[in-house]
């Protein structure tokens, strides 16, 4: 296999909560906690999770939005963990994001154009205005939208048309790395469906890799070649996406895959035996001790509340947290 | 390519969209909203009447010449009849003519007051609610220290130090006035700040400058203009505070607030010189507030501070 | 006098006008909620669900709105000519609802037990004006009604402001306020949308297993398909302002007619896995220029000459089963 393209190594994301006048550090969101992954060029790695699992705030620290409490990010072996001016200027180049909402990811102030051109500006692509009139309408092409919007504004497009336009913003540099974080979340299914087969169009014909983040499983199924689930900051379980959906090992992957609303019956009769699941997600700020699913948990032993278990490799390239599986 | 007709506008795909199209339909969007809201639709009326007035005072009031140091001791102390609509004052002097110069006086100061602290106050604003830290404490609490000061009490200071002056009085009421929109733009910065429109700028690597003029700055123009328009009315009754404490216009110029404090020697008897200019500052107040309250609903601004 | 049915809207128009025109949003829509019957309204974003929903509440603004046509009939009474102190009566007591965001609906600044008091004392008649009497009785039922929606530890709860508790448990309280009159039919917009999977699928859970148990009729408005399949017996698909087809619950998944429903289904991504369709091509339409006839002739495949002419019944094509699309026609379409 070749070289990964991307290896996260121990990733570690906490959030200062300050407070008072003096902004003394009162408490800190644990987003994440030493989460150790790689992607190879041209797959489509994903997180899943709920809301509170960190899975956002990887895709941003890996792009440099938020600066990392600790770990480290290689990217086609250079280490781009602190963004120096040098690699920062490599980095951008290589590796883009695409926003959960595209009502609040475009400037609602700025004409399409103005957006697109933002980055050839930046990293002065063209030469003059006429050049980069041309290169946008050309972006524009390429996520199926006519040349002439780049002079609408963002209020005047649907989501969809939206969305595509946010995409175009990501290949506008022609990475080989694509950061999606949620892109359809906010969009309805039919026109999730056309995104998501243009993101498949585009990822082939220009060899990118994604890490899709999503809390969809169904999407997840059909895009993914790996998966990982993130549980309060954590990966708890890490499978190609096959073996993940048809031998689930995590009690809380069991439990997510059982809690989809699905609408076929061969979709029924593959779920797991429904959890009743108790309680609610903890806070961040005060996770549990041990594994962090441990009070909501119905296979819980005395052993979950007081160590984390280590994520092992049960079966090739299937990794799981839990002490449940690992010492059965 | 493989055409994607989810693409294509449904009806007459063939239409050409250019940005000229694209800003006038955000014009007549924007005019459609305010046409439609009677109160900011009378606002906007009044202040448009009232600059026009000053703007023209010289062309359409009756004695342009009554404005400056013109005595006509025949017709002193006259009350409001055909040829004179707000009677005279003491030296014979049209109060109708008067009070639209006076105008012209008001709204300079608007003018200046609020050219000078907005852009100081706006910049200021964006910096301390973009970098958050040591940068934003300094300014904030800065302006906090300003904000303690009533205007009307710093331009009383600084007038009384030196010789009492309009301009004077100009500069002390912008030397405090920038703290509210500093306020104001700092709010609105730390809100935007956490958009995603704002990240998505910095991930394709744009610098801070380009993303505080053309990602924020933008977005704190709706909240700006509602800000701008009530102010003015307050900058107004500020001067014309001033100018009744006789710190702001100087005689024998014009100044609504002059006025007032003359007239109110000579009431209730001569009525006329106080009231008339009173309710020319209350109509200009009422303008711009009603303008502001409509430009907010209209624009659907909802910020602190306003 | 009960009527046979809960709600029955007939061929409801409901029109916005605005900037750039005449919106015509509801084009003639019907449809029926029989007593003690669980029924979905599925759609995409834009087609219509919540202006019929905010109609059959009562709380459409006109104007901007206009209802040139139709009736909306809740419970046997016309809630179009209703006034509003009518309307209001009827919504504290038979008629309840479940709203999406359970931050907003409930007031940040008060407590859940006074919020929930009012709702008791309501309808008792007593307008929570006055001074504020705490019986018992309330007391208790308010107690009650939190232990149905299995809160723990209901007197903390009572005693909590909204903030203080996780979306999931405010989404329980707003189901115990909604319940704890005894209402006799329920409309719920996307109740689980805003809410994690675990979670939604929790009060997902719990809803069904209340209304059922009390035989409440409900009205479940949502754009999430497997929502649908999972707690409603019948099913309206709505395209647009129109019904494009209607349906025991079952057969929209196994059997779609419209090809609307065929192209939304075919877009849901399966947990089985497997490619998903490319979608249906187009967008919604503007609805100032909506399309003529059927309003998804644009979009549709199998589009003939008659479908931007005349908008299509409601064809039987089985027991229960209702089609608005010409290809299920006497002629064919053929006229």
């Amino acid at each position: 296999m070749s070289d990964p393209l991307l290896v996260v190594k121990d990733l570690v994301k906490r959030f200062p909560i300050r407070a008072g006048i003096f902004h003394r550090k009162v408490a800190e969101v644990k987003a994440v906690e030493a989460v150790s992954f790689d992607i190879r060029g041209g797959e489509i790695f994903s997180l899943v999770g709920e809301s509170g699992s960190g899975k956002s705030t990887v895709g941003k620290t890996l792009l440099g939005i938020y600066r990392p409490t600790d770990g480290t990010i290689r990217f086609k072996g250079k280490d781009v963990t602190t963004l120096t001016k040098e690699n920062a200027r490599f980095f951008k180049k290589e590796a883009q994001m695409v926003f959960q909402d595209p009502k609040s990811s475009l400037n609602p102030r700025r004409s399409i154009k103005s957006t697109l051109e933002e980055t050839l500006i930046v990293h002065k692509i063209a030469r003059n205005g006429r050049e980069r009139e041309r290169m946008v309408g050309g972006l524009l092409e390429m996520v199926e939208l006519p040349p002439n919007y780049m002079y609408k504004y963002p209020s005047m497009l649907s989501g969809g048309q939206r969305q595509r336009v946010a995409i175009a913003r990501a290949l506008a540099l022609d990475p080989s790395f694509i950061v999606l974080d949620e892109p359809t979340s906010a969009l309805d299914v039919s026109v999730q469906a056309k995104i998501i087969r243009l993101l498949r169009r585009l990822q082939a014909k220009r060899q990118m890799a994604y890490l899709f983040i999503s809390h969809d499983l169904s999407l997840m199924r059909t895009m993914a070649s790996r998966t990982a689930v993130m549980y309060l900051g954590r990966i708890y379980e890490l499978a190609p996406t096959e073996e993940l959906f048809t031998n689930p090992l995590y009690p809380y992957t069991k439990t997510l895959i059982s809690a989809v609303p699905v609408v076929s019956e061969e979709e029924r009769r593959m779920k797991p035996e429904k959890q009743s699941l108790g309680g609610e997600i903890p806070s961040p700020i005060n996770p549990p001790g041990g594994c962090a699913f441990h009070p909501r948990c119905s296979l819980v032993e005395r052993v979950c509340s007081e160590q984390l278990p280590d994520l092992v490799e049960v079966k090739p390239g299937h990794f799981v947290r839990c002490h449940g599986v690992t010492n059965a | 390519m493989e055409a994607d007709e989810s693409a294509l506008p449904l009806e007459g795909s063939k239409i050409t969209i250019t940005s000229w199209m694209a800003f006038k339909d955000k014009i007549g969007r924007g005019w459609y909203r305010f046409r439609r809201n009677p109160i900011s639709l009378a606002g906007g009326s009044m202040v448009l009447l009232v600059i026009l007035l000053a703007i023209l005072a010289p062309y359409v009031t009756p004695y342009p010449r009554h404005a400056g140091a013109f005595t006509d001791f025949s017709s002193t102390f006259q009350a409001p009849s055909g040829s004179h609509w707000f009677g005279t004052d003491e030296v014979g002097r049209d109060v109708f003519t008067r009070v639209i110069f006076g105008y012209r006086v008001s709204l300079m100061m608007a003018v200046v007051v609020l050219g000078l602290s907005v852009p100081f106050g706006v910049f200021l604003g964006l910096v301390a609610g973009y970098f958050s830290g040591r940068i934003e404490t300094v300014i904030m609490r800065t302006t906090d220290i300003f904000l303690a000061l009533p205007p009307l009490v710093m331009a009383l200071a600084i007038c009384s130090a030196f010789t009492p002056t309009i301009e004077k009085a100009m500069l002390a009421v912008a030397s405090i006035w920038w703290t509210w929109h500093c306020r104001l733009i700092a709010g609105i910065t730390r809100s935007i700040k956490t958009e995603e429109f704002v990240q998505a700028s910095q991930a394709i690597g744009s610098s801070h400058a380009r993303i505080l003029f053309k990602d924020i700055l933008p977005n704190c123009a709706s909240a700006l203009m509602v800000k701008i328009t009530l102010d003015a009315g307050f900058v107004i009754l500020v001067g014309a505070g001033l100018s009744f404490l006789g710190l702001g216009v100087q005689p024998p110029k014009p100044g609504l607030g002059t006025m007032i404090s003359y007239g109110a020697q000579h009431l209730p008897m001569k009525w006329w010189l106080t009231v008339f200019p009173s309710l020319a500052i209350f109509f200009l107040i009422l303008g711009f507030n009603l303008l502001g309250d409509g430009l907010r609903d209209m624009l659907d601004v909802e910020a602190e501070g306003i | 006098m009960t009527h046979p049915n809960m709600l029955e809207i007939r061929d409801l128009h409901v029109y916005f006008r605005g900037y750039e025109g005449v919106s015509r949003v509801l084009d003639g829509i019907s449809l029926n909620v029989g007593r003690g019957e669980r029924v979905g309204l599925a759609g995409e974003t834009g087609c219509g669900k919540t202006v019929t929903m905010k109609t059959v509440m009562g709380v459409l603004k006109i104007p901007p709105a206009m209802v040139p046509h139709g009736e909306v009939i809740l419970d046997g009474q016309n809630v179009l000519e209703m006034s509003a102190k009518q309307l209001l009566q009827i919504k504290g007591t038979r008629i309840s609802m479940i709203f999406q965001d359970p931050m907003n609906a409930l007031n940040p600044v008060f407590m859940v037990g006074e919020q929930l008091y009012d709702v008791i004392r309501f309808a008792q008649g007593d307008s929570g004006t006055g001074r504020k009497r705490f019986g018992t009785e309330i007391h208790d039922r308010a107690i009650a009604a939190l232990e149905e929606v299995r809160l723990p530890d209901p007197e903390r709860i009572l005693r909590s402001y909204p903030l203080e508790l996780s979306g999931g448990m405010r989404q329980r309280v707003l189901i115990a306020m909604a319940l704890v009159n005894g209402p006799s039919f329920l409309i719920a917009d996307e109740p689980q949308t805003a809410l994690d999977v675990t979670i939604g699928a929790q009060i997902l859970d719990l809803l069904s297993e209340l209304v059922r148990t009390k035989g409440i009729s409900v009205l479940l408005i949502t754009h999430n398909l497997g929502v649908i399949q999972e707690t409603t017996e019948r099913v309206y698909v709505m395209y647009a302002g129109q019904i494009a087809e209607t349906t025991p619950t079952p057969v929209l998944f196994k059997n779609p007619k419209h090809p609307y429903s065929q192209g939304l289904l075919a877009s849901v991504p399966r947990l089985t896995g497997g490619e998903i369709a490319e979608g249906i091509r187009g967008t919604v339409p503007d609805y100032t220029v909506a399309p003529s006839g059927c309003r998804f002739h644009p979009r549709c495949d199998y589009v003939m000459s008659i479908c931007s002419q005349r908008k299509p019944p409601s064809f039987p094509v089985e027991p229960d089963h209702y089609v608005g699309c010409w290809l299920y026609g006497k002629e064919g379409g053929s006229k």
